[in-house]
């Protein structure tokens, strides 16, 4: 059975891995001897290599980030909203990569990888990675694939962060930097919540201190406990109560006077963890989650900001959501006001939206219009 | 491109070529966008509506999406050459506040509003006993963004109680023209004003 694809998607995708045989020196102090890194390619490189975007992912993305792997699949990219023929990020204009970040569970080298200095299974023994070692990483992708400078690096969340530390780190080899619902470094809270997923993935006895696979087991019950969490905190308390109110599950409306579901917020949450489960990886999970706790690019320059972002080039758009409570607008400004002070190029668009922090993934026409409009302007200094 | 606004004309005259400029409540970005390609001037705007925010993406101005109301702290100390708030002083909930903040913030402040000593402005008042609507104030009473309109005269003695010296000032009519006998009774025939202005202190 074949299908035909919107118009407006890039149709079929077939992934592309490379294969790094240099060492990978990590901010921990460790390195990885080598590694593959996974990823996608939408559009046409223009001669001078000038119309190149990074994509950088969140927590759970990965290099899929626009079209689909087969005429069957369900659903498409995890950012189809804003990549394809037309979109925000048009590939029609652009080339735009979309790699799986180091650690990661989707075909980069991560936890589940076989470490070559032994043979056996990373586990719980691959290192732990930062945003800056992912940043370095992609910039051997980028000099692999011919691109000494991106028009823009762009990301949500997480992935933001990673477009914030290739400014700072690499000024000269990205024109403009996209930040979107993102925050300069985590806050006590966000870190406790971190800290709870994590609890919930090492306390589940199916972990297996990190030896699962090994085990033929996954920790099933924490992982999918850790992803009911963050789903609480990707959703306003608004979108929660427009979503499910307090809906009951079942037809009859009748309280189970159990532990059982009772409501369809229950039923959902339960249903995002276990379909978290079929496709993500503990470990990864728990290394995601620290990358997060330890992104703080200031931190290198007696933590100031604006000092850390002194020498950066590129241009910056910053985009928060005023219903986002995981990485407020407020958290976004902290960025901005950093910028400011060093009288950098910022355009910032705080868009009026309902739905939490997944308001980055969703098509939200204020939002779209501005990424648009920016784009539009990358664009025309590509052309 | 399309002629400039006379007001937004007049303003960029007044701006030295190569300054530093925040636009508070900037529009669409036109004024900084003909600074940009006129006047080699680099700087932001800062506005609310969202609209206007993407305006003045597409116009190529580097915006930031800012409630005036709620100060500017995110500005240090004498980051600008000019702090410029055009037809934006009648719209803010402490005018006077946000005047000293342009001097903190910037070397010069340029401020326009409707003024509301024109002579329209009176008549409609006195003879009709209606709030005046009019070309620089189209809204009713009730919707209107307007909540501290004020007069030639209320400006320049808010600008003696706060130190303020006002280095040029220029009243236009609603077609934003220049006129002579304006210039003669600037709070009976200006409808906009115009000041260019710094602290008395300097």
């Amino acid at each position: 059975m074949s299908k035909t694809f919107p118009a407006d998607s890039v149709g079929l995708v077939t992934p592309k891995r490379h294969f790094f045989d240099e060492p990978l020196p990590l901010d921990s102090g460790r390195e990885l001897p080598s590694y593959e890194i996974v990823y996608e390619t939408y559009g046409e490189l223009n001669e001078d290599r000038s119309n190149a975007i990074l994509v950088c992912h969140a927590l759970s993305g990965d290099h899929h980030a626009a079209g689909y792997h087969s005429p069957d699949d369900r659903k498409p990219g995890w950012w189809e909203t804003c990549i394809g023929p037309g979109k925000p990020i048009d590939t029609n204009r652009f080339f735009v990569v979309s790699s799986n970040n180091i650690g990661g569970c989707s075909g980069s080298t991560g936890p589940s990888s076989i470490n070559p200095r032994n043979g056996k299974r990373y586990g719980p023994h691959f290192p732990i990675v930062t945003v800056a070692d992912w940043v370095r990483s992609q910039a051997r992708l980028a000099d692999v694939l011919g691109i000494s400078r991106w028009a823009a690096v762009i990301g949500g969340s997480l992935g933001a962060m990673q477009a914030l530390q290739w400014a700072i780190d690499y000024p000269d080899r990205l024109r403009h930097a996209i930040l979107i619902a993102t925050a300069p470094k985590l806050s006590a809270q966000n870190i406790a919540f971190n800290e709870v997923a994590r609890q919930a993935i090492l306390s589940d006895p199916d972990f297996r201190d990190g030896y699962y696979m090994d085990h033929g087991v996954i920790p099933r019950r924490g992982l999918a406990l850790a992803r009911m969490l963050g789903h609480i905190t990707y959703l306003s308390e608004d979108a929660m109560r427009a979503k499910f109110g307090r809906q009951p599950k079942g037809s009859s409306g009748k309280l189970s006077y159990s532990f059982d579901v009772d409501f369809q917020v229950e039923s959902y949450l339960r249903y995002q963890g276990q379909s978290f489960v079929e496709r993500f990886d503990a470990n990864t999970y728990l290394l995601m989650t620290k990358a997060l706790d330890y992104f703080d690019p200031a931190a290198k320059y007696d933590h100031d900001l604006s000092a850390a972002l002194a020498h950066v080039q590129a241009k910056f758009l910053v985009i928060s959501f005023t219903s986002d409570w995981r990485f407020s607008p407020a958290r976004s400004r902290e960025i901005v006001r950093a910028l400011l002070d060093g009288d950098k190029s910022v355009t910032y668009a705080e868009i009026d939206s309902p739905h939490g922090h997944d308001a980055f993934l969703l098509p939200i026409p204020a939002y779209l219009d501005v990424l648009r409009a920016y784009l539009n302007r990358v664009a025309e200094e590509s052309a | 491109m399309t002629e400039l606004r006379p007001d937004l004309a007049i303003i960029s005259e007044w701006i030295e070529p190569g300054s530093r400029v925040l636009d508070l409540g900037c529009g669409d970005g036109t004024l900084l966008k003909y600074l940009q390609e006129h006047r080699n001037v680099t700087g932001y705007g800062l506005e609310i509506d969202p609209d206007n925010v993407l305006a003045c993406i597409k116009n190529n101005v580097d915006v930031i999406q800012t409630d005036l109301d709620a100060g500017l702290s995110d500005f240090d100390e004498d980051s600008f050459d000019y702090v410029v708030m055009t037809h934006t002083l009648q719209a803010v909930s402490y005018p006077h506040r946000l005047v000293k903040e342009m001097l903190r913030i910037g070397r010069q402040g340029i401020v326009t509003f409707p003024n509301f000593g024109h002579w329209r402005v009176r008549t409609q008042l006195l003879l009709k006993g209606r709030m005046p609507v009019s070309n620089a104030l189209p809204h009713a009473w009730y919707d209107t963004p307007n909540i501290r309109l004020c007069t030639v005269k209320d400006f320049e003695e808010l600008c003696k109680t706060q130190g303020i010296r006002i280095l040029e000032r220029q009243v236009l009519d609603h077609t934003h023209r220049q006129r002579a006998l304006a210039r003669l009774l600037p709070n009976l025939l200006g409808e906009i004003a115009m000041y260019r202005f710094e602290n008395g202190s300097r």
